[in-house]
């Protein structure tokens, strides 16, 4: 059976809507609690059996889960890989659950209960990812709705924790309170006035951690960081986030002076620069993905700037999201080269920004 | 270079921080870094964690009266990975060459080296977080079952565990 996604609300992508408090700066908040429970081998030394009892142990808890009442079930482990690729893609799985990997292929009982506020990822690297997402900057909101489901699934499921330890999870950097909290960040401006170095420097002294838009291992492209805590023992969840919360505010001010000092000492130039990402997004006809990134950053810091009008967050958001190549595929009805890929991403851009209203 | 902070003790990190804008650096020693919530050993870039452990595992020789001959400490090395955990099999030689620690036992299989590498992945072993209760457990004792004990078989087995695998076999032949 082909995925579907469309029975989920914007096919999983809600936090697109940029209602979120300072969501043309911040573009999601995503929080995830790495759980595993008793009486299993953790995922990667599990036997396939083991794993889809997990599995099963897991979806029967789950119909007694009010927070999961609403979640679409998707058994990851039965999707071809474009579609794996897809949900990757959408942020709703981890690159490690869609085995996209060659060295990883797709694990026997990998499933999914996406949800429009939370969900769980079942025999990612530990059995249960279980984790929120928020549109803008909303560490509070995000993290009560996966405590929520926490304290449910946790009560019909029995985790593997250790008095000293707490949480227990396959890599002991997640151990204790398997929380990794993070927020998705766009930072041009603190590039642009080369301050990014201090700051990044700045995160590690404070026990936190940048990543690039798809998570651990991958590259920071179109000025997107995720900021999240490096740490997960020692300190309770609210500490974590508390400290988490400060430092990201104190960046999200430092970027919007950095915005301030660009347009001030150097308007002409940013001006150019923003225009000339507009033009190109607006009437090239091949642009890679990378291209694609960094040119919506140019727009996207305009749009913060007020430079230019009729385009909304919500479109750029899209644009980052469905000009990804599985989502040009699944548009196209077909597999795509990479040229062909390029061609259509262009095609897609450029219609898309024709069609907002109020654009020159 | 004195910290900037109690101006008495050498400075052993830098602390970068940035208001409205400004960075502002501090040098501090590692009492009044702690004291701000900077644990040196956080702000350190973290190594792969088989690398980690393997220090870790170096320095608990050490620690332990170990500091002999070299052929004495590969000896004592080899021993410590030579451990297994019985849920699991997995050794600590598994543990380096992965990175993932094989089950939530070997957590208490391996706990003398994992509390160090926590503290030093963490700057601390101990979770002050949420306490939890797992429910009260309605089916048969977790890892009881007789999937759970098979799978533990076939591991012990290749594992070479004979003596562990024996007497699963028998709970097996118990629970038949």
């Amino acid at each position: 059976m082909p995925l579907d996604l469309s029975l989920l609300p914007d096919g999983g992508v809600i936090w697109m809507d940029a209602s979120g408090e300072h969501s043309d700066i911040v573009l999601s908040t995503r929080i995830r609690l790495a759980r595993n429970i008793e009486g299993y081998a953790f995922t990667g030394r599990a036997r396939d059996g083991e794993r889809l009892r997990v599995l099963a142990q897991v979806r029967d808890a789950a119909t007694q889960v009010p927070a999961l009442a609403h979640n679409v079930f998707v058994r990851v482990d039965e999707l071809p890989a474009t579609d794996r690729l897809l949900l990757h893609e959408r942020h709703l799985v981890s690159k490690e659950l869609a085995g996209l990997d060659a060295q990883h292929p797709v694990r026997s009982g990998a499933a999914v209960f996406l949800g429009p506020d939370v969900g769980v990822m079942v025999n990612e690297e530990d059995h249960l990812r279980l984790q929120s997402l928020r549109s803008g900057f909303a560490l509070p909101a995000a993290f009560e709705a996966v405590q929520q489901l926490d304290r449910e699934l946790g009560a019909r499921v029995p985790y593997a924790v250790h008095p000293e330890f707490g949480f227990l999870t396959a890599c002991p950097t997640n151990t204790g309170t398997g929380m990794r909290a993070s927020v998705l960040i766009h930072l041009p401006g603190l590039v642009l006035t080369k301050e990014m170095g201090k700051v990044l420097a700045g995160l590690q002294q404070m026990g936190l951690t940048y990543r690039g838009l798809y998570g651990e291992g991958s590259d920071v492209v179109g000025n997107f960081f995720q900021i999240s805590n490096q740490t997960t023992l020692g300190r309770s969840e609210d500490e974590l986030l508390q400290q988490l919360l400060v430092v990201v505010r104190r960046v999200i001010a430092s970027e919007e002076d950095a915005r301030r000092i660009l347009l001030r000492d150097a308007g002409y130039i940013i001006e150019d620069k923003v225009w000339r990402a507009y033009g190109t997004l607006r009437y090239a006809h091949s642009l890679t993905f990378d291209e694609a990134m960094n040119f919506l950053s140019g727009v996207r810091l305009a749009v913060g700037l007020k430079l230019i009008s009729g385009l909304s967050v919500y479109t750029l958001n899209k644009l980052l999201i469905f000009s990804q190549s599985a989502h040009l595929s699944r548009a196209e009805g077909r597999a795509l080269t990479e040229s062909e890929a390029n061609l259509v991403r262009a095609r897609y851009v450029r219609h898309t920004l024709a069609q907002e209203a109020g654009a020159p | 270079m004195v910290c900037d902070n109690c101006r008495e003790r050498d400075s052993v990190l830098k602390l970068v921080q940035v208001i409205d804008g400004t960075p502002k650096e501090l040098h501090l020693c590692e009492r009044c870094a702690a004291e701000k919530g900077v644990e040196s050993a956080v702000a350190a870039p973290s190594p792969a964690i088989g690398e980690l452990l393997q220090k870790v595992q170096q320095q608990l020789l050490v620690g332990a009266g170990g500091g002999g001959t070299g052929a004495g400490d590969a000896a004592a090395a080899s021993a410590r990975d030579a451990v297994r955990c019985t849920f699991c099999s997995a050794t600590l030689a598994d543990f380096r060459s992965t990175g993932r620690l094989g089950c939530p036992h070997c957590y208490e299989a391996f706990e003398g080296s994992l509390r160090e590498l926590l503290r030093r992945v963490h700057g601390n072993a101990r979770h002050t977080g949420r306490v939890y209760m797992p429910p009260r457990a309605e089916t048969a004792d977790h890892g009881g079952s007789l999937g759970e004990l098979r799978d533990r078989l076939k591991r012990a087995i290749e594992a070479e565990q004979f003596e562990l695998a024996a007497d699963i076999r028998d709970r097996i032949r118990v629970l038949e």
